[in-house]
C-alpha cells in the first residue's frame, strides 16, 4: 500500500518538476513548483517525518513560494520583454545539455536498485524526538545555523537601509 | 482500517462541513444585522420572519447572475482562484477538537476528525496557504487593481504570519504539546490559557484579523483605492466563493482562538455537569459551549468591523513589524523566564 502510494506520488513529483521547466509562463512555473513541494510534503508524511512535512508545508509552500509569486507578479514578464538569445548561446546550451545526458546515462547504467531503507527508530521524525536530537547531541550545529540566519537577516536590513545612509 | 471507522469519520466530516457552511451562510446575515444594529437601522427584514431567509435569497441571486470571464484573463487560474480560496478555508476544520469523546450506542466516538500530533502547525500551514486563492485570482484577472490587491494580500499575510507564529510559540512553551486535543484538555474547567497568556492572545487575535482580511485590516479589498480589490473582475458564484471563504475563515479562526486560548469545550463546573448529564449529553453540552464561544468571537469580528475604520497601508505594516513582532518576542522571553523560575523552585 505504502509502496504504491510512494510510486504514485514520486511520479507526480517528477511530472510536476518537469512542468516547472517546460511551462512557458513563469507564473505557471511557480505554481507547478508549489505542487512539486506539495508532493514532497506527502513524501515526508510517508516517511513518518511529520514535523518535517508540516514545516516544508509552511516554509516552502506557504512563505517562500508566496514571495516567488509576489516578485514574478510585480515583474510583469511578457514575450515582448524577453531578451532574444543569440545562436551562439543556443549552440552552447545544446552541447551542455548533451554532456549532461551522457553523464546521466553513464551513472544510471552503473546504478543498482538500492534495498529499501529501514529506519531503526520509526518515530524519529516526530516533533518530540526531533527536538530532543536537535537540542541534545546537535545543539552546537543547530545554534551555529541560527547564527547564519541572523547574519543574513542583519545583511538584508542593512541593504534596505543603504539609501538612508548615503543620503 | 475497518468500515465502521471510515463511516464514522465520513459522517463527522460531513456534519462539520455542513455546520461550517451553515454558520458561514448565517454569518452574512448576522453581519448585516449587527451592522444595522450598530448604525441604528433595521437591516434585512423582508425574506421570512426577521429576514432569516435572506442568506438563501442571496445565494440564489449569486447562482442566477451572469457568469463573466474576462477575455484577456487566464481562464483556468481565474476559475481555480476562488475554488482554492474556499478549499483552504474548509480544510482547517479537520484538526479542531469539537468536543470530548461522546458515547453513542455503546461506542465512544471522538469529536475530532484527526488528532495529528502537529495540529497547531497544520492550522498554521493552512492559514499560510490561504493567500494563494487571493493571489492567483487577483493575478489571473489581468486587471491592475486586482493585481495590486493580490500583492497587498500576500505581503500582509506574510508579515502577520510571523507575529502569529511567535505568539503561538509562547503558548507552546506552556503546553509542551502541538496537538490541539491535548492543548484543549489541559484547560480543564477554569484553567484557560488566556489567563496565563493574555498578551499572546491579544497578538494572536490581531493577527487573525489580518490573516482573514477582515476590517480594520481589509486592505486587499479597500474600495476607495482598489475598486473591489482582488475580486473586481469576478461575478456570479465565483464572487460568492470569495465572500464565502472569508466567512468560513472567520469561523475557523474563531474556533482556533476559542480552542487555543479560551478553553475550547471546557467550562467551569463541567465535572458536576458530566455526572448529571451522563457520558452522551455532557460532551455534547461541551460542544454547545464551544460553539457559543465561537459565535461570541464571530460577533466580536463584526463588532470591530463596524466600529474601527480601515488602517492605512503603512500603518498596517508598522503595526505588524514594529509593534506586534517585538511584543511577541518579549512575550516569549517573559514566558520562558517565568517557566524557568517555576521549574527551579
Amino acid at each position: 500500500m505504502s509502496t504504491q502510494v510512494f510510486y504514485f506520488v514520486a511520479t507526480l513529483s517528477i511530472i510536476f518538476s518537469l512542468m516547472v521547466i517546460f511551462a512557458k509562463n513563469p507564473i505557471h512555473s511557480v505554481l507547478y513548483l508549489i505542487l512539486t513541494f506539495f508532493t514532497f510534503t506527502v513524501h515526508y508524511v510517508l516517511l513518518n517525518a511529520q514535523f518535517l512535512a508540516v514545516v516544508n508545508f509552511i516554509v516552502y509552500m506557504g512563505a517562500i513560494m508566496v514571495l516567488f509569486l509576489f516578485v514574478l507578479m510585480l515583474l510583469n514578464l511578457n514575450k515582448e520583454t524577453e531578451p532574444s538569445k543569440s545562436p551562439l548561446i543556443k549552440i552552447v546550451g545544446v552541447i551542455a545539455g548533451g554532456c549532461l545526458v551522457v553523464t546521466l546515462i553513464g551513472s544510471l547504467k552503473s546504478a543498482s536498485i538500492s534495498s529499501p531503507l529501514i529506519l531503526k527508530n520509526p518515530g524519529l521524525g516526530l516533533v518530540e524526538n526531533l527536538g530532543k536530537e536537535l537540542f541534545g547531541p546537535f545543539l552546537l550545529p543547530f545554534e551555529l545555523s541560527s547564527l547564519l540566519l541572523l547574519a543574513a537577516m542583519v545583511g538584508a536590513v542593512l541593504l534596505s537601509k543603504r539609501d538612508e545612509i548615503e543620503a | 482500517m475497518d468500515s465502521a471507522f471510515v463511516i464514522e469519520k465520513f459522517i463527522l466530516v460531513a456534519v462539520i462541513f455542513g455546520i461550517s457552511l451553515v454558520i458561514a451562510m448565517y454569518s452574512t446575515y448576522a453581519e448585516r444585522k449587527v451592522a444595522a444594529y450598530l448604525q441604528d437601522r433595521l437591516g434585512p427584514d423582508r425574506a421570512g420572519p426577521f429576514g432569516i431567509l435572506q442568506p438563501l435569497a442571496d445565494g440564489l441571486k449569486m447562482f442566477m447572475k451572469e457568469e463573466i470571464i474576462p477575455t484577456s484573463s487566464n481562464r483556468f487560474l481565474f476559475i481555480a482562484g476562488p475554488g482554492l480560496a474556499l478549499l483552504c478555508a474548509c480544510i482547517g476544520t479537520a484538526v479542531i477538537p469539537w468536543g470530548s469523546p461522546v458515547l453513542i450506542a455503546g461506542k465512544t466516538i471522538p469529536l475530532q476528525v484527526s488528532d495529528i500530533n502537529v495540529g497547531v502547525l497544520y492550522i498554521f500551514g493552512v492559514v499560510s496557504l490561504g493567500v494563494y486563492g487571493v493571489m492567483i485570482g487577483g493575478w489571473a484577472s489581468n486587471n491592475k487593481y486586482s493585481l495590486l490587491s493580490a500583492i497587498r494580500a500576500a505581503s500582509q499575510n506574510i508579515s502577520y504570519e510571523i507575529a502569529m507564529g511567535l505568539s503561538i510559540i509562547a503558548l507552546l512553551l506552556m503546553t509542551n504539546t502541538l496537538s490541539l486535543k491535548e492543548i484543549v484538555d489541559q484547560q480543564h474547567g477554569w484553567r484557560w490559557n488566556v489567563l496565563y497568556q493574555p498578551l499572546g492572545f491579544l497578538i494572536f487575535m490581531v493577527c487573525s484579523f489580518a490573516e482573514t482580511n477582515r476590517a480594520p485590516f481589509d486592505l486587499p479589498e479597500c474600495e476607495t483605492e482598489l475598486i473591489g480589490g482582488y475580486h473586481t473582475e469576478y461575478s456570479s458564484m465565483k464572487l460568492g466563493f470569495y465572500l464565502f471563504a472569508e466567512y468560513i475563515n472567520m469561523f475557523v479562526s474563531s474556533a482556533v482562538m476559542a480552542a487555543l486560548y479560551w478553553g475550547g469545550y471546557n467550562y467551569p463546573g463541567m465535572d458536576s455537569m458530566a455526572v448529571w448529564l451522563g457520558p452522551t449529553w455532557a460532551p455534547l453540552f461541551g460542544t454547545a459551549v464551544f460553539f457559543g464561544k465561537i459565535c461570541a468571537f464571530i460577533f466580536f469580528f463584526m463588532w470591530v468591523r463596524w466600529t474601527i475604520p480601515r488602517f492605512r497601508y503603512d500603518q498596517l505594516m508598522n503595526l505588524g513589524w514594529k509593534g506586534l513582532i517585538p511584543l511577541a518576542i518579549a512575550n516569549i522571553i517573559i514566558t520562558g523566564v517565568v517557566i524557568a523560575i517555576i521549574e527551579k523552585f
